[in-house]
């Protein structure tokens, strides 16, 4: 139990599992409030009610994850001060900027019009309530963009300069737009749509595969099917370009990801171990199944491009090898079935067997559908340890060592916070859990009483 | 270059200030409320109080999120050394407001909600002392070595600590039953008459001896306060926040229903503008001034360019959600609690 006295990485494990926590929200956030603008606009354009109920039905479930991704932000937002002073001294004058960018623009959208979206319906005219939804969805993405500016920043810092051990900025463009910066934001953005895709798909099949209102969840399943014939493989092309920019700007990274230990000689290609036991000690894998060449080809995009070892960096700059491996395997797995799933839904689309009288041959379709649900959640987890513990030992990367980021704690303070947040998170997350399936087993309104129809209270009595 | 960077610290310090009272103002009474709720009778009245606030509560906690942030880029020194100082009333803030953030929507779906009236209520009441706390052990001060915080983390606690949290606790009581009068009707509103005039009364009483231990403690403040003619121009704030208590007592009295809510937003605006000129030049006295602390001109000035130039856009847009909820609770709520007002919010 030596480290329950090692403050450095108690303050790791927190920040790690407070940010893995709070991650889970927003994602939904973002996705699922685009989403509502595309049902608002259908309503207001076609004028079928349908969407509006939907609109109805999938608020509640936004609003519930919202308030859960609204309180695990916070601890997020004081962290850096409490458990990374040195580092919130280093870098505030432009990691700081940033997040001040991040709370203003996005968050105050966010929180801003949420409540006219919301409680709105009966109040505001239309517009203003459309308005209000795409604000809504505008301030959750911008969110996205500035949190991964700032996290792009970390990996490939630019367009600072050190003065007595603070970084700063010398050309805001370098350093907003940096290396990592367009990959990183398109990357987790549309990691958001993804995993609202599946949820949304997830719920609708859940539906179907009950018979419940199958018409009225077609029309959902419609729209996520044909979203996510295109989003899925364009993650792919998305991961390929990150790995690129890895390369060039993060070698060692790339190289404990892939657990390649010795560089490829020239005129040879390096393979692409598609499973390892990779071996710290002994420098080496274990055992590995490769792909010959492959590495070389998915990095420099020729058979024979130089990818360097982990066996070229000192040993005190190496990533951790398993986890990384690991991680980023079973993210691309998931990328990859997503595709086909897509792909096959697509298919069935154009056969036309998403109606509802075709629908219920399709039952694995379905299920598949439901199966997928989590993994969306799991693959962007499953990045973000990549990504993350790709970048060590280092909290600026080749800059500032994470050990040198950290406050002087007592373990003991550091341990305690811990554990509580692991307590109340996990007991927010059964109770979310719960209600979430209360949510749906009740499913949608589908006497909503129409804005301006009647003036609000006297449901049911307007479109039965 | 020296004194564009003195003059843009010194407009950081203003429009942080400014998030500040823009915070402590709205989520106070946000947070008054909860701290109410804890003697509500039932949960259809605590239902009633929540649904008062369903609207607003999230834009309002996002200005504490704002000001973590814009602190953290315009003055990150004192960013890392206020939160490692004070990290354990810092957690136990983050806890009060994680439990009365999801008590919102929990309250709402749940069968029981007893568990979640209390998590509210207690949540909020946390969240309050905490916010006390930090708040008189920033005004004490902080032991700094070079540019870290050299204290324990139990620093923080102190006589004064305590006594600006019961401050702070009864000041968002008096927000708190001020906005009840204002947004409620029936008993809930009798009730809250009774409890704003003994939050304001030990508001005051604590508030007296904030005023007159902090030039104890800091000489620097004392020069500034008790200096001819400079005393003349300052003592215009605690005597405004005098008259504004007057004035209050009087509202309380009558049984006006907005007034006693602005009154009290009065005595917390002077409050705050007279901690801020307390403080001046320094954001943690003795140690750190406000231009030790800022980001270079150049961040500051970005800054400006992104943040300064929302914060209008922003109190515009919130000033409209108030516009578009505004009158009693259970008046047409949309949704939430609009079931529950309906049978309890009527006279």
């Amino acid at each position: 139990m030596e480290w329950l006295s090692d403050t450095v990485f108690l303050s790791r494990l927190q920040f790690a599992f407070t940010a893995m926590f709070h991650i889970l929200w927003p994602v939904l956030t973002i996705g699922l409030s685009l989403f509502l603008v595309l049902l608002e606009a259908l309503w207001i354009k076609t004028g079928d009610h349908d969407y509006y109920r939907h609109a109805r039905f999938w608020w509640k479930l936004l609003l519930l994850n919202f308030g859960v991704g609204v309180v695990s932000g916070i601890p997020l937002e004081f962290a850096f001060g409490m458990n990374w002073a040195p580092f919130a001294t280093a870098t505030g004058d432009f990691f700081g900027n940033i997040l001040g960018f991040e709370a203003a623009m996005a968050f105050m959208l966010e929180a801003g019009f949420l409540g006219i979206a919301v409680f709105g319906w009966h109040k505001v005219p239309r517009a203003v309530h459309f308005l209000a939804t795409c604000m809504v969805a505008l301030g959750a993405s911008l969110s996205a963009v500035w949190i991964m500016v700032a996290n792009a920043w970390m990996q490939t810092p630019a367009g600072v300069l050190e003065r007595d051990g603070e970084f700063i900025v010398q050309s805001y463009a370098a350093a907003i737009f940096n290396p990592a910066m367009p990959s990183s934001v398109a990357h987790m953005w549309i990691a958001c749509l993804e995993t609202s895709l599946l949820v949304i798909g997830g719920v609708s099949a859940w539906y179907l595969l009950r018979g419940r209102e199958s018409a009225f969840f077609l029309k959902s399943f419609r729209l996520v099917v044909i979203v996510a014939a295109v989003v899925m493989p364009l993650q792919l092309l998305i991961g390929d370009e990150a790995g690129r920019v890895l390369a060039e700007h993060q070698p060692a990274k790339l190289a404990a990801i892939e657990a390649h230990w010795e560089t490829n000689r020239p005129g040879q290609g390096a393979p692409w171990a598609v499973l390892a036991w990779p071996d710290v000690a002994a420098q080496d894998n274990r055992w590995a199944l490769e792909i010959p060449d492959a590495l070389s080809l998915l990095i420099t995009h020729s058979r024979s491009g130089r990818v360097q070892g982990l066996k070229d960096f000192p040993v005190d700059e190496r990533p951790p090898v398993g986890l990384t491996f690991y991680s980023f395997r079973l993210m691309v797995l998931i990328g990859v079935g997503l595709i086909a799933l897509a792909w096959w839904s697509l298919w069935c689309f154009w056969r036309g067997d998403l109606r509802p009288e075709r629908i219920g041959r399709r039952r694995w379709l379905l299920r598949s559908w439901l199966l997928a649900l989590p993994l969306g959640y799991v693959a962007v987890e499953m990045g973000w340890i990549t990504r993350e513990v790709g970048r060590q030992p280092w909290v600026i990367y080749g800059l500032m060592r994470t050990s040198e980021g950290a406050s002087a704690l007592p373990p003991a303070s550091v341990a305690t916070t811990l554990a509580v947040y692991v307590l109340v998170y996990g007991l927010l997350a059964v109770v979310f859990l719960v209600f979430a399936r209360r949510l749906i087993l009740k499913g949608p309104n589908l006497q909503e009483p129409l804005p301006g129809e009647n003036s609000g209270q006297d449901a049911g009595t307007a479109y039965g | 270059m020296d004194e564009v960077q003195l003059f843009l610290a010194n407009i950081w310090f203003v429009l942080i200030g400014l998030m500040l009272v823009f915070y402590v103002v709205l989520d106070g009474f946000d947070l008054g409320v909860g701290v109410l709720s804890l003697f509500a009778c039932d949960e259809d009245r605590r239902g009633v109080m929540m649904a008062s606030l369903g609207t607003v509560w999230d834009a309002n906690e996002t200005w504490l999120v704002l000001l973590g942030g814009a602190l953290f880029g315009a003055f990150p020194l004192f960013y890392a050394t206020v939160f490692h100082a004070l990290y354990i009333p810092t957690s136990l803030m983050i806890l009060g407001l994680v439990f009365r953030g999801v008590a919102f929507e929990f309250h709402e779906n749940a069968v029981n909600k007893r568990p979640w009236g209390l998590a509210f209520g207690g949540g909020s009441l946390l969240a309050a002392l905490s916010q006390g706390a930090m708040l008189g052990a920033v005004i004490a001060g902080l032991p700094m070595e070079g540019e870290r915080f050299s204290g324990s983390v139990w620093h923080w606690l102190s006589p004064f600590a305590g006594l600006v949290a019961v401050g702070v606790v009864f000041g968002y009581a008096l927000l708190g039953s001020t906005y009840l009068i204002l947004k409620t009707r029936g008993e809930i509103q009798r009730r809250s008459y009774r409890r704003a005039g003994w939050s304001a009364l030990i508001t005051f009483a604590a508030g007296a001896l904030v005023t007159l231990f902090t030039p104890l403690m800091h000489p620097g403040v004392a020069d500034k306060w008790f200096n001819w003619p400079a005393m003349a121009w300052i003592a215009f704030l605690p005597l405004t926040a005098l008259v504004a208590f007057a004035l209050l007592l009087r509202s309380l009295r009558r049984r006006y229903e907005t007034a006693p809510f602005v009154y009290s937003l009065l005595i917390f605006v002077c409050s705050f503008a007279g901690l801020a000129i307390s403080l001046y030049p320094y954001l943690l006295p003795p140690e750190l001034t406000i231009v030790a602390a800022a980001s270079s001109s150049k961040t500051l000035v970005f800054m400006l360019a992104g943040i300064g130039m929302l914060l209008p856009v922003m109190i515009i847009y919130n000033g409209y959600q108030y516009l578009v909820f505004r009158g009693k609770v259970g008046a047409g709520h949309g949704e939430s609690g609009s079931e529950a007002a309906g049978n309890a919010g009527g006279p």
